[in-house]
C-alpha cells in the first residue's frame, strides 16, 4: 500500500504552480464525475431494489417509478411460492463452500510443494500446470459432460464441486506468495524441531500467508457462486438447481415475467455475495491489481 | 470470470533451490508428490481427457447416446460453410469492440481521475469495483428490464428527451448494444482498478520533469502516461479478447425467453447469438454432440487469432 500514497502525494503536488482557488476548482470538477461514474456503477442495484417493491402493474405503468413501492414483501411471497429459493440457495451454499474449502486445501498444499522443495520433475510439472492454465472451457464441456453422465454425477452437486476442487491459478497465485512471505529459515528451524512435511505446512506455512488464503478463498466462493453455464448444463433436474439456474428458470418460464418477483429474487440471491465482497473488498481490489502489474 | 491475474516468473526465481535434498531415490520424495497430486489427478480426468475427447469427438458423428460414427473432416467442412457460425463470429465480434473500446477508454479515464483523488479513494474503488462481483444473472435480469420494449427505462428516457423508442431486444442492433452496454458497466470498474495499480507504478518525477518542461495535462497522458501503461493495456486487452469472445451468460439470459425452441438462439434472427451460444445450442438443444466439439475447436481458433492480432497491434504501437 506505501506505493499508493506515493504517487497520490505526487499528484497533489503537480497543482501547485497554479492558485490554490484553481487547483481547489479542478478538486471540486474531479469529484462530481467520480460522484457520476459511482452512480452509474450503483443505479442498476438501486433500480432492482426500486422494482421489488413494487407490483406488475405499478412496473408497467409510466413514467417509471423511481422511488420505492409497497409491494416487496407481496413479492417475496410470490418467489418463494414460484421457486424453491432456499433450496436452491442451500446448494449454492454448498457448492460454492465445499469448493472454497477443497480450494484453499488442495492449492495451498500444493503451492507450498512448488514453493519452497525441490524434486525431481519440478520443472516440468510446474510448466504443464501453466499451460492447463489456457484450455479453454468449452473443449471440455462435452467430454465432461459425458463423462459426468457416465459416473452418474448429473443432475447431483458432485458434478459441480469435484471438477473445480483444485486449480492452476490459484496454485500459482499460492506460490507467488509463499515464495516470497515464507522464509526458508522458518522451515528449517520448524525441521530441526523434528516437524515433518504436513506439520511444516500447516504449522508454519499456513499462518504466514493467511492475507493470500483469504483473497484465493474469496474469489473462489464469488466465482462459484455466480457460475451459470456449467449448473446450466450439469444439473438437469429443474428440482435441484443452484441459486444462478434457478433465478434465470425464474426469468424465463413465465411468458409475461412478473418483473417485480423476478427482481426480489435477483436482489436477494446478491445478498450473501455482497456480504463475502463487503468482508474481503480491500484484500480483493489490491490484490487484483498487484496481479496484473507484477 | 476470466480474472486471474497474470504474474511473470522472475527466471532466477525457478533456478533457485530453497530447500534440497540431493541424492535421495524418487520415492523419498513420495509426500511431495501426493501434496501435487490431487491437481493433476482432477485435470486428468477432466481436463486432459476431455480435451482429447473433444479432439476425438469432432471427426465423429454422435448424438450423446447411439453409437458414434466416423465423419472424417466432414464437421470441419460443414462448419466453414455454416452460416449461422460466421453469423455468430459476427456477432460476437460485434458486441466485443462495441464493448472493450468505451470500457477500455472509460477505464482508463476513470483510473487518471481516482489516482489524483485524494479522499474517498476506498469509497470509489468499492463502489466501481461492485458491478464486477455482481452475478450476471441478476444483472441480466435487472439489465433486461432496463431495455424492456414496453416500460424499460431505457426507452422512458428517450421519451423524455423527445426520441422514438427503440425495441431493443428485438432489433438486430439494439441487441448488441444491449449486451455491449451490460458487459460496460459490468467491466469498466474492474479495469479501471488494474489500470490505478499500473499507474501508481509510474514514478513521480516523470510527471515532475514533463512539468518542468511545460507539458499540459492531455500531453503527459500521451506522453509518458500512456507509453508506460502499454503492459497493463496489453494484459487489459487480452483478457477481455479472451472472456468477451467466450460470452455466453449475458445474451443467454438475457434473451432466453424470445425463442420457444431454444433458449441459446440468441434473439430474433439469432442477432445476439454469440460463438458460445451456438455451441451450446448445436450441443446440448440438438444433441449434436460431434458437432459441437467442431464448433468449440473453431471458437478456439477464433480466439487464439484475435488474441495475437490485439497483442500484435499494442506490441508494434510501442515500437514505433
Amino acid at each position: 500500500m506505501a506505493i499508493l500514497k506515493g504517487s497520490s502525494a505526487s499528484m497533489k503536488g503537480a497543482g501547485h504552480t497554479s492558485t490554490i482557488k484553481g487547483s481547489r476548482r479542478r478538486g471540486i470538477a474531479l469529484h462530481l464525475s467520480l460522484i457520476i461514474g459511482l452512480l452509474l456503477s450503483v443505479f442498476p442495484f438501486y433500480w432492482a431494489v426500486i422494482m421489488s417493491t413494487h407490483s406488475s402493474t405499478e412496473i408497467f405503468s409510466y413514467p417509471p417509478k423511481l422511488l420505492p413501492g409497497s409491494h416487496f414483501l407481496e413479492n417475496v411471497r410470490n418467489l418463494f411460492d414460484n421457486v424453491d429459493f432456499f433450496g436452491s440457495m442451500f446448494n449454492s451454499l454448498l457448492v460454492a463452500c465445499s469448493v472454497t474449502v477443497l480450494v484453499l486445501f488442495f492449492d495451498s498444499l500444493a503451492a507450498f510443494v512448488f514453493a519452497k522443495f525441490q524434486f525431481p520433475g519440478r520443472r516440468v510439472l510446474f510448466a504443464l500446470m501453466m499451460v492447463i492454465f489456457m484450455v479453454p472451457a468449452q473443449l471440455q464441456a462435452i467430454p465432461q459432460f459425458v463423462i459426468m453422465a457416465k459416473l452418474g454425477w448429473i443432475g447431483s452437486m458432485t458434478a459441480l464441486i469435484v471438477p473445480a476442487a483444485a486449480n492452476a491459478f490459484g496454485i500459482f497465485w499460492m506460490r507467488q506468495y509463499m515464495k516470497s512471505a515464507i522464509h526458508d529459515e522458518l522451515i528449517d528451524a520448524s525441521k530441526l524441531d523434528g516437524a515433518g512435511f504436513l506439520r511444516q505446512y500447516w504449522h508454519v506455512a499456513l499462518p504466514v500467508v493467511r492475507p493470500g488464503l483469504a483473497f484465493l478463498g474469496i474469489f473462489t466462493f464469488m466465482g462459484q457462486w455466480n457460475d451459470y453455464a456449467w449448473p446450466l448444463i450439469a444439473l438437469t433436474n429443474p428440482d435441484n438447481v443452484t441459486l444462478q439456474v434457478a433465478l434465470s428458470q425464474l426469468n424465463g418460464v413465465h411468458g409475461t415475467t412478473d418483473y417485480g418477483m423476478v427482481m426480489t429474487g435477483a436482489l436477494l440471491a446478491l445478498v450473501p455475495l455482497l456480504i463475502v465482497f463487503a468482508i474481503g473488498a480491500k484484500q480483493i481490489i489490491a490484490d487484483l491489481g498487484k496481479g496484473a502489474i507484477r | 470470470m476470466a480474472t486471474a491475474p497474470v504474474v511473470d516468473t522472475p527466471p532466477a526465481a525457478l533456478a533457485e533451490t530453497p530447500v534440497t535434498h540431493p541424492k535421495k531415490g524418487i520415492l523419498s520424495y513420495w509426500r511431495l508428490y501426493a501434496a501435487i497430486s490431487p491437481f493433476y489427478l482432477l485435470f486428468l480426468a477432466f481436463g486432459l481427457i476431455p480435451v482429447g475427447f473433444s479432439l476425438y469427438l469432432s471427426f465423429h458423428r454422435w448424438d450423446g447416446l447411439g453409437t458414434m460414427e466416423f465423419a472424417g473432416l466432414s464437421q470441419y467442412r460443414y462448419l466453414l460453410s455454416d452460416t449461422q457460425f460466421w453469423t455468430s463470429i459476427g456477432n460476437t465480434l460485434i458486441i466485443w469492440a462495441l464493448a472493450t473500446f468505451p470500457m477500455i477508454f472509460l477505464a482508463m479515464v476513470t483510473a487518471v481521475m481516482l489516482n489524483s483523488a485524494v479522499r474517498f479513494k476506498n469509497l470509489y474503488r468499492f463502489a466501481y469495483f461492485l458491478p464486477n462481483v455482481t452475478s450476471i444473472v441478476a444483472v441480466a435480469i435487472i439489465f433486461g428490464s432496463v431495455f424492456s420494449t414496453n416500460f424499460g427505462l431505457a426507452n422512458a428516457l428517450l421519451q423524455a428527451v423527445g426520441l422514438d423508442q427503440v425495441a431493443w431486444l428485438n432489433t438486430p442492433w439494439g441487441i448488441k448494444v444491449a449486451i455491449a452496454v451490460l458487459m460496460t458497466w459490468q467491466w469498466t470498474g474492474y479495469n479501471a482498478i488494474i489500470f490505478l495499480a499500473g499507474l501508481q507504478t509510474i514514478p513521480g518525477e516523470l510527471y515532475e520533469a514533463a512539468r518542468m518542461d511545460g507539458a499540459g495535462p492531455v500531453q503527459t497522458f500521451f506522453r509518458i502516461t500512456l507509453p508506460l501503461m502499454r503492459p497493463v493495456l496489453l494484459f487489459v486487452l487480452i483478457i477481455s479478447t479472451v472472456t468477451g469472445l467466450q460470452t455466453f451468460s449475458e445474451p443467454q439470459v438475457l434473451l432466453q425467453t424470445t425463442d420457444n425452441n431454444s433458449s441459446f438462439a440468441g434473439g430474433p434472427g439469432h442477432s445476439g447469438q454469440t460463438m458460445v451460444l451456438y455451441f451450446f445450442q448445436q450441443t446440448f438443444d440438438n444433441n449434436d454432440f460431434g458437432y459441437g466439439a467442431a464448433v468449440a475447436w473453431g471458437i478456439f481458433l477464433v480466439v487464439i487469432i484475435f488474441s495475437i492480432i490485439n497483442w500484435r497491434l499494442v506490441q508494434r504501437r510501442g515500437e514505433d
